[in-house]
């Protein structure tokens, strides 16, 4: 297994290269260093000086892929895309165009995306499951219709809605948690309560009729059948039998997801005023900070890369059968 | 062994109700209410909660240049000049500076000149401004010194720097005296090319010595500032410092009030600068150093900002005197106080309207805009003005209303050979064209009734701007019953026809003339404004085609001339009609000289009276003036003068001292709030709603009851009837 990894790793790294290539090119066929220095400038007395010294300033002045001027490797080395994007394999994600650290900023609001990624999908793997399987217990019965009837229409609204009338509701009506805000330690769970409420409830739709597809699919086999005909309970054959055996896809779904937590949920994070990365790359975008941006798409590559990596190892431990070679 | 497990389960069940209903009910007797986003011990605290949508990105005073860096840095750093918080119009009074600087004139062989000299003989003016003794920086740890007097932390190891945090994290902080140097010092920053500072390029037009300075300072480290000397900017002793400036320029007071002339400490560099601070964000763009009435204590712009009361701020004391109906109102109150009133500033960061209105109603923001999606909800139109809504008024929020600094407006290309030029045709095609935009049904429409129209290029407040007839437009608007009227369309469509282009139609294509408006509107939200301004050109009948792009492009497009028709605005720097009048005039073009003259405007008449203008004194004289210049642009129409906008302001019960003031950012030192009367009225405005939980609870039950009850009588019917059951042949 662990050739196995290491080969993964390695396949990583062309991927990651053609990924900053491919970031650099597009962002620099929008925008060019002018833009970018108008952007930070802002809007009044910005005079070409000051685009030049801005671009001076902040590398942005040389050549972008190749250098003509420059001598044997300056004609590689002296460009904007080794200055700028060579670094980000050492994980030096360098200043932003408005002069603060990436990585810093990076560390700074990556545990807030985490504290209210992580328990919406706890909490969501939970109650998605828990009613998934009541479903199928009552199976045949008009809770499990009344129930696929609801998973439908709370799948056709839209989330926007869900945060909007939570914190309406939650909120501003019955005023059981603050409508939005933030702090530190123990001090967020008040403020988290909302957010993964609403998280939870909009993916409950359609992760209950994922969860409740693939129980149908184990609970008409045979060795249920033959659980059942030992004399089994329902509930005790359901929890013993058939959800192991559905948690392979489900545990290989959440797994790859893993890694992706830190990188926030932009609209939840908006309205909750919660400091996450979720804003983060719309920000970078938005004030043309290519420095940031190139970070982000960066970052969110690499835990993808990684997010399939631990799948293909979690596999192994939830199937006996497969080996990774 | 099942009924045992669920007997154990009920018991669970029951107990851990019993366990939340305790719950509920002890922190229901609590002391905040429970959607309290702030700590208990601040409630009775003198704190001002306020919000911001959009983080700023510079707090170094050279670099600021937004309303929104300015909330925090005005109310940190300190120039030696402001605007009084009550006296209107605008005047400066000395802040730091013990008095107005006194200003003297010379010619160029360096001969003192009289006050009453002419701008063409003067080469230079000298600003001598003297500093009040005993103002002392906020304790910080660039100050810091051991016994020995060397600096603590200047020369930190790495091993120091990697376990730092945030500023904070420094065990030991100092201060010390504000010094004339430390002026000085800041404006080598702003002439420094690696500080990119946005004034460098204005001020190398006006200090002496800036442009030398930054050539030579260009490659040398921050360091070497202090040393090397610039000629236009020098420290004559320790409370005296001289700014000198190419010939004449009043205007230049005004920016001796903009953080841009705050001092800053060379410690301040010095500190900030260490090798590894700039990779943890300890860096003087963000924790700023001045002497001013709050430090930033917290400074996470991703969630929320704290300013604290700065023990070591000098003495000032609350106006005495105001303006006519101040006493009335209630604002000269505190007149003499020693200020800041409030201990405490938590700014939190809230990009979306609708919880940032959410929470202000619930009385945990002290003071909010209005958004167009809430502007109902709290304001209404009667004959008598505008008004708040009953709602809002029982909560006790008072609205201030007040009329921008600011202008926008739809501009001509006056180089484009269609819209522009100086022809008796464009002119009549301009002026026509300023008729038909509607601008008082584009305010009520998409602006929720917030703006007046614009009569010319200065908005109220400024000295020009005259209100009543004297004041109108007279090429778009007639005096009737005492208001302005826009002119009729008929007399816009006459003017098109004598503009040669009857019925809007080109006599060369025989179609309708098409126009070209360059946008940057280019989002769905944007169709029904676009929509409306076609609308407007259609009235004329010709055809407006709009060319929407990204700002990039545009301002692409408008550096190099090939817009036609835009919208374009601007704020004020300071109060004089000179920053206004200098967008129109003809050595500011944009094309040719990359200034703020968008159109490219350019009138020898209108220059020529600019050139007088711009150095004159308030008065009279300079009125008659400005009276010509605003006819020879009404006339020329270069600009479709818009609407100045106006701010609706809300601010609950328990702020005082509060009057709007938009050209001073530092107001939050007058501000008084009752945190007694806020605490309480929160508590009575957000007491937790309970029933709709416990009839959710019930209907969860009722749901599940009779499933759960099916489900036990199945599992638990006794053997020999479930086999029964399934011996059945099926028929």
């Amino acid at each position: 297994m662990i050739y196995y990894i290491i080969r993964r790793l390695l396949y990583a790294f062309p991927i990651l290269l053609g990924i900053n290539i491919l970031t650099f090119v597009l962002f620099f066929v929008v925008n060019s260093p002018d833009d970018m220095a108008r952007m930070q400038l802002g809007q009044k007395h910005v005079t070409p000086q000051a685009i030049a010294n801005w671009k001076h300033q902040h590398g942005y002045d040389l050549p972008t892929l190749w250098n003509e001027e420059a001598e044997g490797g300056g004609k590689v080395t002296e460009t904007i895309f080794y200055q700028k994007s060579v670094g980000l394999f050492l994980f030096r994600f360098g200043v932003s165009d408005s002069g603060r650290n990436i990585g810093a900023d990076i560390q700074q609001r990556m545990w807030p995306s985490l504290a209210l990624a992580l328990p919406s999908l706890i909490v969501g793997l939970l109650m998605n499951i828990g009613f998934a399987l009541l479903m199928v217990l009552f199976r045949g019965s008009y809770l499990e219709f009344g129930g696929l009837v609801l998973c439908v229409v709370l799948m056709s609204v839209s989330s926007l809605f869900y945060i909007i009338g939570g914190q309406f509701m939650i909120g501003k009506l019955l005023r059981l948690v603050p409508i939005s805000g933030y702090d530190e330690g123990l001090g967020a769970f008040k403020f988290l309560i909302l957010p993964v409420l609403i998280g939870v409830f909009s993916g409950i739709g359609s992760g209950v009729r994922w969860y409740r597809t693939l129980f149908l699919e184990e609970v008409g086999k045979d060795y249920v059948r033959t659980a059942r005909a030992k004399g089994l309970s329902e509930t005790r054959t359901l929890f013993k039998h058939v959800l192991p055996n559905a948690m392979i896809p489900i545990l290989t779904g959440v797994v790859v997801v893993l890694p992706l937590l830190f990188m926030g949920s932009l609209i939840m994070e908006s309205f909750f005023s919660i400091p996450g990365l979720g804003s983060y790359t719309i920000d970078a975008i938005n004030s043309q900070d290519f420095a940031m941006v190139r970070a982000m798409v960066f970052l969110g590559s690499i835990l993808y890369v990684l997010g399939l990596l631990l799948t293909d190892i979690s596999y192994t431990l939830v199937d006996p059968r497969v080996r990774l070679s | 062994m099942s009924s045992l497990l669920s007997l154990k389960f009920r018991r669970a069940g029951i107990l851990s109700c019993v366990l939340f209903f305790v719950a509920v009910l002890l922190v229901a007797c609590g002391g905040s209410p429970w959607n309290d986003p702030y700590p208990e011990q601040d409630d009775k605290q003198a704190v001002l909660y306020m919000s911001f949508a959009e983080r700023p990105k510079h707090l170094d005073p050279a670099v600021a240049y937004s309303e929104n860096e300015y909330a925090f840095i005005a109310q940190i750093y300190e120039p030696p000049l402001q605007y009084h918080y009550l006296k209107r119009p605008y005047e400066l009074t000395p802040l730091t500076a013990a008095r107005l600087p006194e200003i003297i004139y010379y010619d160029k062989e360096g001969q003192k000149l009289g006050q009453d000299a002419e701008a063409k003989d003067i080469a230079y003016s000298d600003y001598l401004l003297e500093i009040k003794p005993g103002i002392r920086f906020q304790p910080h740890p660039a100050f810091a010194q051991d016994k020995a007097g060397v600096y603590r932390y200047h020369r930190l190891d790495k091993a120091v720097v990697d376990a730092l945090a945030t500023v904070g994290d420094f065990a030991e902080t100092a201060t010390r005296e504000l010094t004339a140097e430390d002026y000085v010092y800041q404006i080598k920053r702003l002439a420094y090319p690696k500080t990119q500072s946005p004034i460098a390029e204005i001020m190398k037009g006006y200090i002496v010595g800036f442009d030398d300075f930054a050539k030579q300072s260009a490659d040398k480290p921050k360091d070497a500032l202090r040393a090397l000397p610039m000629a236009g900017a020098l420290a004559l002793d320790r409370y005296h410092y001289r700014i000198r400036i190419k010939g004449k320029y009043p205007q230049f007071s005004y920016w001796l009030a903009m953080p841009f002339f705050a001092p800053m400490p060379w410690e301040a560099d010095a500190f900030y600068d260490q090798p590894g601070f700039g990779d943890k964000n300890i860096t003087l763009d963000w924790y700023p150093v001045g002497t001013g009435p709050y430090y930033l204590a917290e400074n996470n712009p991703n969630r929320r900002m704290m300013m604290f009361k700065n023990p070591n701020f000098h003495p000032e004391a609350y106006p005495s005197e105001g303006e006519a109906g101040d006493a009335e109102k209630g604002l000269l109150k505190d007149a003499g106080k020693a200020l800041p009133f409030i201990d405490k500033v938590v700014v939190t960061l809230e990009k979306e309207t609708i919880p940032n209105w959410s929470k202000f109603l619930q009385g945990y923001y002290d003071s909010s805009g209005i958004a167009s999606d809430s502007f109902d909800q709290a304001v209404q139109f009667t004959g008598g003005g505008v008004m708040l809504t009953d709602s809002l008024r029982e909560k006790g929020i008072r609205l201030h209303t007040s009329v921008e600094t600011s202008i926008f407006y739809m501009g001509f290309n006056m180089l484009d050979v269609t819209v522009g030029g100086d022809s008796e045709k464009a002119r009549k095609l301009r002026q026509a064209i300023a008729i038909a935009i509607d601008y008082e049904e584009f305010i009520a429409i998409f602006r929720n009734e917030r703006g007046v129209p614009a009569q010319g290029a200065i908005p109220p407040g400024i000295f020009g701007n005259e209100e009543g007839e004297a004041g109108i437009n007279p090429y778009v608007y007639d005096w009737v019953g005492g208001k302005p009227q826009r002119k009729s369309i008929d007399a816009a469509r006459k003017l098109v026809a004598e503009a040669g282009y009857p019925n809007g139609v080109d006599p060369k294509t025989g179609e309708p003339l098409i126009l070209y408006f360059d946008t940057t509107a280019t989002s769905v939200d944007d169709k029904p404004l676009m929509n409306w301004y076609r609308k407007q050109f259609q009235k004329l009948g010709l055809q407006l085609v709009i060319r929407a792009t990204d700002y990039n492009r545009f301002q692409q497009k408008m550096s190099a001339g090939n817009a036609q028709i835009y919208v374009w605005g601007w704020n004020a720097d300071y109060p004089d009609p000179e920053n206004f009048f200098s967008l129109l005039y003809g050595p500011n073009g944009k094309v040719k000289y990359s200034g703020e003259n968008a159109g490219n405007y350019q009138n020898a008449e209108f220059d020529r009276l600019f050139e007088q203008m711009r150095n004159m004194e308030n008065g009279e004289p300079r009125l008659q003036i400005i009276r010509q210049m605003q006819e020879v642009v009404r006339r020329d129409a270069p600009w479709v003068f818009g609407f100045h906008p106006k701010t609706f302001s809300l601010y609950h019960g328990w702020a005082s001292n509060l009057k709007p003031n938009l050209m001073a950012n530092n107001r939050l030192k007058y501000i008084r709030i009752d945190p007694i009367k806020r605490a309480e009225l929160r508590r009575q405005w957000n007491r937790p709603v309970l029933w709709p939980l416990a009839v959710a609870g019930a209907l969860c039950v009722l749901l599940f009851a009779p499933a759960v009850s099916a489900y036990r009588r199945r599992t638990h019917r006794p053997l020999p009837e479930a086999l029964a059951i399934k011996t059945e042949a099926p028929r």
